[in-house]
């Protein structure tokens, strides 16, 4: 059980890391999900002891760690950078962390290369990291992340760095090479595929506070507030300015639907929809979908799917679709919003309904 | 054009190599051939002035005492510098970069104005003519030269290395002697090499801290008269001599100069 009780970090005037509570469990799966300058690498530092957090406790198996040195601690990091030992032999760099435990002869060898056949580098245990490629050299430093057998593992973007193939490789392996060995598992990233490919549980990060910690799926579905919502959305959630008055969603004058149809009860005033890209599309699914017009700015087709950008109203809003479609900037285009999936938050950008997940 | 450009470097390169040719061409020589006239070379073959050199201990020695206090220099620079680059490198501290700028403006005075004090003090510590006298001295504009060099390769390092070497479970001195000094042996080599180039080359230090016991080279090599008059052919063997010592140092460290002159900054 690791667990951060209040943590702050607090760097001359700034706040890097705002009151973090979390509860990780034993041989547990977490993401740290949140854009870039969220506080994910720095939060990573303070649970490995790097930095000492500014306020607040860490406690490893019941006992406060703040203050004790990195080495005394039981953790493995990997850097998205690929860190490894330039001087020492893929075969040393993989040892390295048990000589130092002082595990020797047999024992070691028998465990070096079981990681490396785990990790497919059987055949450079004789090189040094600099001649590999860059996914053998990331795989190197898992490797020695693997061998330590440390309780608290902590996965910084390990495949921010890597390619399409060899991430959607890795990114099935790493949790289950680490699982076996129960240590608790740390993974950060800024995609939310990836959280949602990765399973286990997720914290969202912004601006240095965990907005939501909960299981990956429910975080998906049930984003507590806006900013858990945007975290947890590419390409980004579609917003407009709404408001409920007489039992109606009223945007601009029109009408999205009743309260009935979203099955919810709420209280007048005014919220923010927010809708995900692909629950908008270019032809209407059911009776209940609303016609909305915009203008396109740009369009950007990878093949299977295609992503529409349009200004509407004073917003920018994407669309996802399906298939290839050809639009030409500054076209004016019909879009269908089912209002059963909008996602409604208050004005201070607490959840106000979710849309139910069988829809 | 292309054979401009080789008529170019080829005229280029006699130009700078003339005078060393001359050197060599005087060394070969008797006193008398040289003071005699002109010669593209030696007439009168001679080894003799290099004999003299190596016989007699009032040259040889001079050699002796400015390697031993090079190589001294050059051991203390390095050792004291290694851990002050790591400092400025990895950590922020008060007042930094102010420090790390005073070290280089160091560089900056002339020895000249070192000599009167530092005669006087090691005269008072009883290192007067002494190799570690000038050692010492010698450190003056070697350190921070050292600390300049070492903190741009070491900064060349990611941090995170470090980090991961910690984590791993390495003590701070483990980890900087085996993982950290391997990293940055180009730099700890050009380092040393600056550090005995500079000492090697320098004179006026040297010259004033000694007077008989530990004369170095460079001391030895003003005495152009003796009985026997002028003793040029005597004087050309020293100079050759005394360029040996940087060409075998440098070539050890030819792939990374160029990057020690930008104090390992590229």
């Amino acid at each position: 059980m690791f667990e951060l009780l209040d943590v702050s970090k607090r760097v001359a005037r700034d706040n890097h890391i705002s009151n973090v509570t979390l509860a990780l469990e034993p041989g547990s799966l977490n993401v740290l999900l949140g854009p870039t300058l969220a506080g994910k690498t720095t939060l990573m530092r303070l649970m490995a002891g790097l930095d000492k957090p500014t306020s607040g406790d860490i406690i490893f198996n019941g006992k406060s760690v703040v203050g004790v040195s990195v080495r005394d601690r039981n953790v493995a990091m990997v850097y998205q950078q690929f860190i490894n030992y330039p001087g020492l032999t893929v075969y040393e760099n993989i040892a390295s962390p048990m000589r130092l435990a002082k595990v020797k002869g047999a024992a070691l060898d028998k465990k070096v290369r079981e990681a490396a056949r785990l990790l497919k580098l059987e055949p450079y245990l004789d090189r040094t990291p600099l001649n590999l490629s860059g996914g053998q050299q990331q795989r190197t430093a898992i490797a020695r992340a693997l061998v330590k057998g440390a309780e608290l593992v902590l996965l910084d973007e390990p495949l921010a760095n890597l390619d399409y193939k060899l991430r959607e490789e890795l990114r099935v392996e790493l949790p289950r090479l680490f699982a076996e060995t129960g240590a608790i598992l740390v993974y950060a990233t800024t995609e939310p595929q990836e959280a949602l490919l990765l399973g286990g549980k997720t914290a969202t990060l912004f601006e240095g506070r965990v907005t939501q910690f909960g299981d990956t799926i429910s975080v998906y579905n049930q984003p507590r507030d806006l900013a858990t919502a945007q975290s947890f959305s590419d390409p980004p959630f579609n917003l407009a300015s709404i408001s409920v008055a007489a039992n109606e969603l009223v945007f601009n004058d029109a009408s999205l639907g009743t309260l009935n149809d979203l099955n919810t009860d709420l209280a007048e005033g005014p919220y923010t929809a927010a809708v995900r890209p692909h629950h908008l599309s270019l032809v209407p699914t059911n009776r209940h979908t609303v016609r909305l017009s915009g203008v396109v700015r740009t369009s950007e087709i990878t093949g299977s799917e295609t992503f529409i950008h349009l200004n509407f109203a004073d917003n920018r809003w994407v669309i996802l679709t399906h298939g290839v479609h050809q639009v030409r900037p500054d076209d004016k285009i019909d879009i269908y919003l089912n209002p059963r999936s909008l996602f409604l938050f208050d004005s201070r950008g607490a959840l106000a309904h979710a849309p139910s997940v069988k829809s | 054009m292309r054979g401009a450009k080789i008529i170019v470097v080829f005229v280029y390169i006699l130009f700078l190599m003339l005078p060393i040719y001359w050197l060599l061409n005087m060394s070969f020589k008797t006193t008398n051939e040289i003071l005699g006239g002109f010669s593209w070379y030696p007439q009168q073959f001679t080894l003799d002035s290099y004999i003299t050199i190596f016989t007699d201990p009032t040259w040889y020695s001079g050699y002796i005492n400015s390697i031993s206090y090079v190589l001294m220099n050059t051991v203390i620079s390095v050792s004291l510098a290694l851990p002050a680059a790591y400092a400025f490198s990895r950590y922020r501290f008060m007042g930094d970069k102010h420090l790390f700028f005073w070290l280089l403006s160091n560089r900056m005075a002339p020895p000249a104005v070192f000599v009167l004090p530092f005669v006087e003090l090691y005269s008072a510590m009883n290192l007067f003519d002494t190799t570690l006298a000038v050692a010492l001295a010698h450190c003056l504009f070697n350190v921070p030269l050292a600390v300049w060099i070492l903190e741009g390769f070491m900064s060349g390092v990611p941090r995170e290395v470090d980090e991961t070497a910690y984590i791993d479970g390495y003590s701070f001195p483990h980890f900087f002697v085996k993982i950290f000094m391997p990293l940055i042996a180009a730099g700890i080599g050009v380092t040393a090499f600056f550090c005995f180039m500079f000492s090697w080359v320098e004179m006026l230090l040297a010259k004033n801290l000694t007077s008989v016991a530990a004369k170095p080279i460079v001391a030895v090599m003003t005495r152009t008269a003796s009985t026997a008059g002028y003793e040029l052919g005597l004087l050309a063997a020293a100079g050759a001599l005394t360029l040996i010592p940087g060409v075998i140092v440098i070539w050890f460290v030819r792939k990374h100069i160029a990057k020690g002159f930008a104090l390992g900054r590229v």
